[in-house]
């Protein structure tokens, strides 16, 4: 399936977004996801199949003002 | 006692983490100048680099309170969204809301933050809204459930200090119960000194210590200009007068004429 992971088209395997972020090498990491521009919430990653071309972004906390 | 979703600051420096030559010399500059609170974004994940696992490290390390923003956002769905994303990874219902409606001045789009800001605190968030001093966004801000607000000085990273010294005054001469905070455009530590002056409860900057030669240094200077606004605004200033008047008292003085 190839979907566009933080705005890169990417070949992956795995149609669920909790399965997807742990292929992805996003384990244990301290992350939130949309998808589609739609917030997906932790507990709701199992739940969430993703679609060929579906938008992912994985995002972490970062330096702000 | 105005406080911010209920918590009292000490130290009414609220500081940005951007743009320092290093983590280590942020997490200098927020020890130097004891800060309470700092604020926090959100950006792209790579899994081979984790940056925001370090970041998010440093700042648990540094053991402050996060005001996440939503820097960048140009549309009320982006800032929205990235609000929730905020909360989930920072796990706070703080937000620093920044709907951006103007790329040269970074100026705020009121009507998309006030749109944003009722649809976040109907879902529970603590919004501080960045604003400007215009008296109408503010009451609309507030009727939108903000119980903060937050005027800029200047646009974000110039450095100008504070523009608009009237409408300051009159917003928080009209709103004399709601906390409100200086972000943005502090250049120097007299003006967040002038900031407090004016009765203002926290002033908020980042580029004015980030880049500075010494930033621990200048976080230091930052902080104790808040300290000392705050204090001479508590000791309520004298008025100004435009003619002289002796401080010196003239009765007694010697005839030597």
């Amino acid at each position: 399936m190839r979907i566009v992971l933080n705005g890169k088209a990417r070949e992956v395997r795995e149609a669920r977004l909790d399965a997807l972020l742990e292929e992805l090498g996003y384990a244990g990491a301290k992350v939130a996801t949309a998808v589609n521009g739609d917030f997906i919430a932790r507990n709701l990653r199992e739940r969430t199949r993703l679609n060929d071309g579906d938008r992912v972004e994985v995002i972490a906390p970062m330096q702000g003002g | 006692m105005r406080t911010f979703y209920g918590v009292e600051l000490n130290n009414r420096l609220l500081l940005g983490t951007a743009q320092y030559p290093s983590p280590a010399i942020l997490a200098e500059a927020v020890r130097a100048a004891g800060v309470e609170v700092v604020t926090v974004s959100l950006r792209r994940e790579s899994a081979e680099q984790r940056d925001g696992q370090a970041f998010w490290r440093l700042i648990r390390e540094l053991g402050v309170r996060v005001l996440p923003n939503t820097a960048g956002c140009h549309t009320v769905k982006e800032a929205v969204t990235t609000a929730q994303m905020a909360r989930e990874v920072f796990d706070t219902p703080w937000i620093k809301l920044e709907v951006i409606g103007e790329d040269d001045s970074l100026q705020p789009d009121l009507f998309g933050l006030v749109e944003g800001a009722a649809i976040l605190t109907a879902e529970g968030f603590q919004v501080f809204p960045y604003t400007t001093e215009d008296l109408v966004a503010a009451g609309r801000l507030l009727d939108a459930g903000c119980e903060v607000l937050m005027p800029w000085g200047a646009p974000i990273g110039s450095g100008l200090g504070l523009n608009n010294l009237y409408g300051l005054r009159s917003l928080r001469a009209h709103f004399p119960d709601v906390p409100l905070v200086v972000d943005a455009g502090i250049g120097l530590p007299s003006h967040a000194a002038a900031a407090m002056e004016l009765g203002y409860d926290a002033v908020l900057l980042n580029t004015a210590v980030a880049k500075a030669g010494d930033p621990a240094a200048m976080a230091a200077a930052f902080a104790q200009a808040v300290a000392a606004g705050r204090k001479a605004f508590a000791a309520d200033p004298m008025e100004p007068r435009d003619m002289a008047a002796p401080s010196t008292p003239v009765l007694g003085k010697a005839f030597l004429g």
